[in-house]
């Protein structure tokens, strides 16, 4: 009897079953390869803007990722350095090997049991789960994170080719998808990408603008581990007016315009057949060359991924300056997949109707690896305390990027795959990449989670804070600057926490409650809020249905 | 009550009978709307009788005594029609507007802001307000090369707020509503209550011959060719002992200070400094000298009265809101004072976040004026001036 089981060893599942193992739990993370564990599958980054924030916070909680970044960074560079610093987005290179060891031995100091196994069905006794049947047996648990990514039915797509599979070279998990669907969780198709891979050892770096590496040593966790790579160097290049012409001429074998994909991409990060569809007239796109590792000559070209032909990528490929010779190692492609609506989950992840089955990562709509391992934690977090009787541990959007992320796709669901942005939150002068273990310190020691190493650094992070020295450092200083705005924010925050205490009971029927229109009882319905200020978030909630609620809840409360 | 119902959409002639005694009532136009195309967005039949008060109680009575049937709370019909979503906030005031409104141009002005032309304009303001937001945002979210701030931006924020600076320095709403205040002040035993009077058409102030008469103000609201005029008679000012006088007299100092118009009945020379200033000339059927620049009007007889009357409206005229055109209330106007402040702050700043952090402030003031948060005292305030019914 496993007390969490995750399926899925991709950077949600990987944290989340490490999460559920420090509060405790006995976990099984069921994989199909062991040495997937960690796998970067896009671009080998970490962080940025906003996703930089969420590893920060996950960092804080003792989570994997910051600490396998740091361990495997070949460059670095912090985003926005000349803004403010609420808005800095670290970002590294990372080794994609050196990443994933760094994760694997992180699940064993972690305590995590790898099942090698297919998942193949859930076992549900009374809306409960209760265990999962695989390839190598029936496994009990008495909780489940589902952290599949990019598997569930997934199809890949280069040109007029399909094959089933949720990363090249690999099996889709069709038999889940099936009952997923059949339970009723099923929502919809999305679609992401990838560009081709490079072979470095045929790019033209000469001719081309390098960008450095930053100077200033600064890493992704707060824990050092002392671990420093030989720095490589980036470079960037640009697509052209003859790149745009090939890429043109071959609308007709894109199955983006063909139709065959019907999911819905990300705006954020359009192909660079959308781009030149879509902003012809440009007379360039940018092209990061980032390579992959220290003794892999793979270099990933970000800004172009594409599903056209393989023909037609390295025709395009070579119009570009400093790729004129260029070999492609493994032509791109675009991955459809199924997602679940994430409105069905409560902000612990947790689905609606099933008790003690979590959701976690591109599964819920979301795209990009901080952003899926931040799920991962919450999930994790959450199921060992459905399995081991533990408080929940909950993240809200005023102190946390993690928070406004859950409270978005909970509340707001997705109609594309979701990425952080500093946009997103509308505290973002007081949610700094540099005060996360500040903002989210005293929670992580609340939910019992972290090392007795990362206990001694948030403790003593709060004695440091407590100094006279202390506003001269970079976080102290960064305080100051926001000081005035910040305490404009907490009048306003002291406004809406009146009615964020005000819980709606979880059989409320909104049909019943008198004054709501139609459309407010559906919209409600769909998001579930937990709470009235949830449900002043839920879109298109009118002021005048949340007093309604709000007398609801009231006389039931009363009653 | 009315026997059968005419067709949706329709209206019909039915005799109106108490259904206890089958009594007639009243022979009247039944209208009939169903939901949700109707005013609140429920099913309503709407009874046009006749105009009698006996007919109408009668009706009424009528009606209540049917079981489940209750009048109406004040506002509530247009509280459904917001809870409806047939209208929203700034909709709703302007019918508040439009129930109250007593004149002509009351009506006009409250038509317009009923009719969305307030909610049109804050909507092209708030796409104004969205873009410049999503320019920052695309600085701060997606800029490779880390950019400095673009000066564009911070222009557009001060293009923005100097507009909604423009309407703020436009006349309100209140002055449509409350009237523009007619102060008619002067020395003791001028002539103001008789004068105040003869305009009013009736005995409104106490009028003796006894100096200072008049020891606290009295408003008298009326219509100068459909422009409201809150008329406002004040004690005479001199300095004197009386401890109750002194404190009218007081009190009229304050009142010329807030006059929208000033009528001045005294010496031309010593009269209050004021942009629109009425020099009268009283009791001009005394004989004596009309000074120059004096209008020359007798209570008694009536002389010179309507040319006052004309210069009164005349000036009041050039302080309202032109017809037809959105006038803001106090309310709506503190929003966008705020939302101008922030856009003011937003383009003298150097931080880009610290310019999208303004901007967002500047949005929630828009979201507030249109009923989208922070509304609940807004309603409160709105709904309870209502008078029954529709």
């Amino acid at each position: 009897m496993y007390d969490v089981l995750v399926i899925g060893a991709g950077h949600a599942g990987c944290e989340a079953a490490a999460a559920a193992a420090r509060r405790g739990a006995r976990v099984g993370l069921i994989t199909f390869r062991a040495e997937d564990a960690g796998q970067m599958s896009c671009n080998p980054s970490i962080g940025g803007v906003g996703k930089g924030h969420l590893v920060r916070e996950l960092d804080v909680f003792d989570g994997l990722m910051a600490r396998a970044a740091d361990r495997a960074a070949i460059h670095r560079r912090m985003l926005n350095r000349s803004k403010g610093p609420a808005v800095w987005g670290p970002r590294v290179q990372a080794d994609r090997r050196l990443f994933q060891s760094a994760i694997g031995e992180l699940l064993g100091e972690n305590g995590v049991e790898i099942v090698v196994a297919e998942a193949l069905r859930l076992v549900i006794r009374g809306c409960k789960i209760t265990a999962v049947e695989t390839s190598e047996g029936i496994l009990s648990c008495r909780a489940l994170v589902i952290a599949t990514g990019t598997f569930l039915d997934a199809r890949l797509f280069t040109g007029n080719e399909t094959v089933e599979g949720g990363r090249r070279g690999e099996r889709a998990s069709a038999a889940l998808a099936a009952q997923i669907r059949e339970i009723g969780l099923g929502q919809g198709r999305l679609k992401t990408g990838t560009p081709p891979r490079l072979d470095g050892r045929t790019v033209d770096w000469a001719v081309l603008e390098e960008q450095p590496s930053d100077v200033g040593a600064w890493s992704m966790s707060a824990l050092d581990d002392g671990v420093g790579q030989p720095q490589l160097r980036c470079a960037i290049t640009r697509t052209n007016l003859r790149t745009h012409d090939v890429i043109r001429a071959n609308f007709d074998q894109s199955p983006l315009f063909a139709g065959a994909i019907e999911g819905r991409g990300p705006r954020y990060c359009p192909s660079i057949e959308d781009k030149v569809k879509r902003f012809g007239d440009r007379d360039g796109h940018q092209i990061f060359l980032e390579p992959e590792g220290l003794d892999d000559h793979f270099v990933y070209p970000n800004g172009i991924s594409t599903s056209l032909p393989a023909d037609v990528q390295e025709a395009f490929v070579r119009t570009i300056a400093g790729l004129e010779r260029v070999d492609i190692v493994r032509p791109g492609y675009a991955v459809e997949y199924e997602f679940v609506d994430p409105r069905r989950l409560n902000a612990t992840l947790e689905v609606r109707e099933i008790g003690g089955l979590f959701l976690a990562g591109q599964i819920s709509g979301t795209t990009g690896y901080e952003e899926a391992a931040a799920q991962g934690l919450a999930a994790g977090l959450n199921a060992a305390a459905v399995a081991l009787d533990l408080p929940d541990v909950r993240f809200d959007r005023r102190t946390s990027y993690i928070g406004v992320m859950l409270d978005d796709l909970t509340l707001q669901g997705v109609s594309e795959p979701y990425r952080m942005m500093t946009a997103r939150a509308e505290y973002r002068l007081a949610l700094r990449a540099d005060n996360a273990t500040t903002r989210l310190g005293q929670g992580a020691l609340e939910a019992d989670c972290v090392s007795e190493r990362r206990r001694r650094q948030i403790e003593g992070h709060f004695a440091h804070r407590s100094e006279a020295s202390w506003p001269m450092t970079e976080e102290g200083r960064a305080d100051r600057l926001y000081a005035p705005y910040l305490e404009r924010q907490q009048r306003e925050w002291e406004v809406v926490q009146r009615d964020s205490h005000v819980w709606i009971p979880c059989d409320l029927d909104f049909a019943f409650v008198p004054g709501l229109s139609n459309e407010m009882v559906e919209r409600l319905a769909s998001s579930r809020p937990e709470t009235l200020d949830q449900a002043s978030r839920v879109p298109g909630v009118t002021p005048a249905a949340l007093s309604a609620l709000y007398v609801a809840t009231a006389r039931r409360t009363a009653a | 009550m009315a026997g059968d119902l005419p067709q949706v959409r329709t209206a019909a002639v039915r005799e109106l009978r108490d259904p206890q005694t089958t009594g007639l009532l009243d022979e009247a136009l039944v209208l009939r709307f169903d939901a949700p195309a109707s005013a609140t967005g429920e099913d309503i039949v709407e009874f046009q009788c006749h105009g009698g008060r006996a007919v109408v109680d009668s009706i009424l009575a009528a009606l209540g005594a049917i079981e489940g049937l209750r009048p109406a709370e004040p506002g509530e019909f247009t509280r459904r029609a917001f809870d409806n979503g047939r209208i929203d906030l700034t909709e709703a005031e302007g019918l508040a507007d439009l129930l109250e409104a007593e004149t002509e141009s009351q009506r006009k002005a409250a038509l317009a802001l009923a009719e969305g032309g307030l909610r049109k304009q804050i909507e092209l303001w708030q796409d104004q307000l969205l873009a410049l937001s999503a320019s920052a945002e695309r600085a701060i979210d997606y800029d490779d090369d880390d950019l400095a701030l673009d000066p564009a931006l911070s222009s557009g924020c001060a293009n923005l707020a100097a507009e909604l600076r423009q309407w703020l320095s436009r006349p309100r709403v209140e002055l449509l509503k409350d009237g523009v205040r007619v102060v008619v002040a002067g020395p003791p035993n001028a002539g103001k209550s008789s004068l105040v009077n003869a305009i009013a058409g009736q005995e409104r102030a106490i009028v003796t011959d006894v100096p200072g008469t008049t020891r606290d103000h009295i408003e008298v609201p009326l219509a100068l060719g459909g422009v409201p005029i809150l008329l406002t008679d004040t004690a005479g000012l001199r300095d004197t002992d009386d401890e109750v006088e002194a404190i009218g007299v007081g009190r009229s100092r304050n009142l010329v200070d807030a006059a929208d118009v000033l009528t001045w009945l005294g010496d031309p020379d010593v009269a209050p400094r004021h942009p629109r200033l009425v020099r009268v000339h009283a009791k001009a059927d005394l004989g004596r000298e009309v000074p120059c620049g004096s209008i020359a009007v007798s209570a008694t007889t009536g002389e010179g009265l309507s040319l006052l009357l004309e210069r009164l409206g005349a000036l009041a005229k050039t302080l309202l809101p032109a017809e037809d055109s959105i006038a803001l209330n106090r309310r709506q106007a503190a929003h966008i004072e705020q939302a101008a402040a922030a856009l003011e702050d937003a383009a003298s700043t150097f931080d880009l976040v610290v310019l999208a952090e303004h901007l967002r402030a500047a949005r929630s003031e828009f979201d507030r004026l249109t009923g989208r948060a922070g509304v609940e005292d807004v309603l409160d305030a709105l709904f309870g001036r209502f008078c029954l019914g529709k």
